[in-house]
């Protein structure tokens, strides 16, 4: 009996999900097209698609930044944002249909904020030639996207100059967020800066967390024992290249006299949230994330979309090392003659350590 | 006497499915008061998930999804089944997927033979994994709630380490993304072609296969009976002459071995290599999708579509204004009434059962007391 039921349940079952398919003939393109032929369309300004990384607006890191470039865009051009995020099951297929839907939608341009859209943009930027994409961090050859890159090693090898000439007791430490090739190359510009500045300094480096693993961007706690490990051990100059859990970190160091903490993406002397602790923040690698969105929805505001690969170097003042607090004052001179080597090619940085 | 038994059958069904409809209508009326309190309108939003799920691009969407979490179903409802939690699916279907990548990657087998490799080595690497697990706690009595756990973080680190630029991994042209060399083309799964709405992942296949192993397995063979009745009771089982330690760390490996291929879809039809962004959390679902579907192999082919629904239909929420919280919201009121429901279901229908009993007793008490009389008489 109860065999007869359930081989029963699972024949109906099937049987109809395949007369849905095949009732529902009909994609959500075309539905949304019906939709779209009855509803009216808004007029005037600049239609913004986001596709937001794990976290979304709000992280107090890497998503926010963009989204800082993106508010900037509304209000100067007015128009509407649609902003989607990511999941951490997400897998191409998902990022892809995030993408399409916003294409579909009529949001043009479409940003994708992080390198996890690199493969799914390809495919999206096939499919909607007409919508121009913008990636965040990774490069993606089509004719059609805004590939917004940026040297992080530069403004990392600057502040490696900083950080060696205020050293005292030749030893700084890095502390990377997680991993990935992107935070290495915060290392590597950040070792070669020490080493060329003085060789005999020693560079502690610490990640606070492995691969798909990626609370070390947001673990305040984490950082702050790391960077209290490191300044037991001797350094007093902590880079912490690790999102927020880069405030852990400069709480340390303010709690050690002497000792400097560089902050990271942006001026975090000027944070309200780190007030307490800004008399030891020495400057920040800033990564203007929001200058590469907004110069992407400008552009198509001007009705010029940008596209192919657009480098945020040090030259073009994409990354930067901050002089807020007036702690580099002093060797600003040596700081600026090092900027000039890297912008003239004298002196190249490496990506990874 | 058959009529008794086809009306309890019935009367079983019926309580069988009370539970889950109980739980979802339950979630939806909360879904729409949180979607009320938010100031905005539940039904538009329940009306456009009905008319956004049915579109045919939706429709192969949510099977393919489905077919992931089917797998992490029946991966974690194995363990269930045998009363093991095994948590650790998550870790398993990762590491698994990243070494059957790496295989995939190296070789150059004829196309259907290093399909089979790859998926045998992801099965043998996920059952080596929960292995692991499945020693410790007959070994060492480790319970295989906390080692499944660890072994998640490990399988974390392990994959971390491993896939660098330089030992396994190999970094995109714009030096962000690591993977693992991608799958040759002649080893990708085949797909179903639905012209305009997408390709159905051909995966869908092994899933169902799977399925049909997980019923016959369980509940058609001696295996099944002994794995059933060490989850039901140990000691019993024991001295009925069933080897608990050997079931305890079989169980354990094939419902590692299961998970190893959670992660097969994703690589074979969607993604063909593993990078650092390949899907994480997948094992956590279905540990969601077993307590749903009751462990039942139907059940939990439904309960994993109505997760890929669910995923599908908010995520176009999101697009017209919703909330993106709104799909943890839903899923999570699912999951909890879907528990409180079947606990009341169960309690009431073992009630009833007591009545009947009690009511059939006393009907012969009274019958025998009546022929009593009579012989009495």
């Amino acid at each position: 009996m109860r065999r007869v039921t359930k081989v029963a349940a699972s024949g109906i079952a099937s049987a109809a999900l395949a007369l849905s398919l095949a009732a529902c003939g009909s994609t959500s393109e075309q539905k949304a097209q019906d939709d779209s032929s009855s509803g009216s369309a808004k007029a005037g300004g600049v239609k913004v698609g986001v596709a937001y990384d794990v976290g979304g607006r709000g992280d107090h890191s890497f998503n926010d930044s963009a989204a800082r470039g993106i508010d900037k865009a509304e209000k100067q051009f007015g128009g509407s944002v649609k902003e989607l995020t990511a999941k951490t099951t997400d897998t191409e297929a998902d990022r892809l249909d995030r993408l399409s839907q916003l294409a579909e939608a009529g949001y043009n341009p479409v940003v994708g904020i992080g390198y996890a859209y690199a493969n799914s943009m390809k495919e999206a930027a096939q499919k909607y030639p007409n919508t121009t994409f913008g990636i965040v961090d990774s490069s993606v050859d089509a004719k059609n996207v805004d590939s917004i890159v940026f040297t992080e090693e530069q403004s990392s090898y600057l502040g490696g100059v900083a950080a060696a000439l205020k050293t005292k007791t030749n030893q700084v430490g890095f502390i990377g967020g997680v991993d990935v090739p992107l935070i290495k190359k915060f290392q590597a510009g950040y070792e070669q800066g020490v080493h060329d500045t003085n060789p005999k300094i020693k560079v502690d480096v610490q990640y606070l967390s492995h691969g798909s693993d990626t609370s070390g961007f947001a673990s305040p706690d984490k950082g702050q024992a790391a960077a209290q490990g490191m300044l037991d051990k001797g350094a007093d100059v902590i880079f912490a290249a690790a999102g927020s859990s880069g405030s852990g970190s400069i709480e340390a160091v303010h709690g050690k006299k002497g000792a400097w903490a560089i902050g990271v993406d942006s001026d975090q002397y000027q944070q309200a949230s780190l007030a307490q602790y800004k008399t030891s923040i020495l400057t920040s690698v800033v990564k203007n994330v929001d200058v590469g969105v907004f110069d992407l929805v400008k552009s198509i505001h001007d009705k010029k979309p940008l596209t192919g690969t657009n480098t945020y170097s040090l030259a073009k003042n994409g990354v930067s090392l901050t002089t807020s607090g007036g702690y580099i004052d002093d060797i600003k001179a040596k700081i600026d003659a090092a900027q000039q080597k890297i912008v003239d090619g004298k002196v190249k940085v490496k990506t990874t350590p | 006497m058959n009529k008794l038994t086809a009306r309890v059958d019935r009367e079983r069904l019926l309580l069988a499915l009370a539970a889950p409809v109980l739980a979802v209508v339950a979630a939806l009326v909360v879904t729409a008061l949180v979607i009320l309190a938010t100031g905005k309108n539940p039904f538009e939003a329940f009306n456009d998930m009905l008319s956004y799920g049915s579109a045919s691009d939706s429709q192969i969407y949510i099977l393919n999804k489905a077919t992931t979490y089917y797998l992490a179903g029946v991966a974690v409802a194995i363990g269930f089944r045998m009363n093991l939690f095994n948590i650790g699916v998550d870790g398993q279907y990762r590491i698994a997927a990243f070494f059957a990548a790496v295989v995939g990657g190296a070789l150059h087998l004829p196309g259907p033979l290093q399909i089979v490799v790859i998926i045998l080595v992801a099965m043998v690497v996920g059952a080596m994994w929960s292995g692991i697990a499945g020693i410790l706690k007959t070994s060492r009595g480790v319970s295989e709630v906390i080692s499944t756990i660890m072994l998640n973080s490990i399988a974390t680190a392990v994959i971390a380490y491993l896939l660098q630029p330089g030992k396994l991994g190999q970094l995109d042209d714009a030096g962000t993304l690591v993977s693992t060399k991608n799958l040759p083309k002649s080893s990708w799964f085949f797909t179903f072609d639905a012209g305009p709405a997408g390709e159905l992942w051909g995966f869908i296949v092994i899933a169902v296969l799977v399925g049909i192993a997980y019923w016959f397995v369980l509940g058609r063979t001696r295996f099944g009976f002994d794995l059933r009745t060490v989850g039901q009771s140990e000691s019993a089982a024991e001295a009925s002459g069933v080897g608990v330690k050997k079931m305890v760390v079989t169980s354990m490996v094939i419902s590692g071995a299961v998970a190893g291929l959670v992660g097969m879809p994703t690589l074979l039809n969607d993604s063909h290599a593993f990078s650092n962004d390949f899907p994480l959390g997948v094992g956590f679902t279905g540990i969601a999708i077993a307590l749903l579907g009751r462990n039942n192999p139907v059940g939990i082919a439904i309960a994993s579509l109505l997760w890929g629904y669910l995923e599908r239909t908010t995520g176009h929420l999101e697009l017209i204004g919703y909330d993106k919280e709104i799909l943890g919201v839903i899923q999570g009121v699912i999951v909890l009434c879907v528990v409180i429901a079947y606990e009341l279901v169960r309690r009431f229908g073992l009630r009833r059962q007591q009545q009947r009993v009690g009511a059939e007793l006393a009907a012969q008490a009274a019958a025998a007391t009546d022929e009593k009389l009579e012989v009495a008489r």
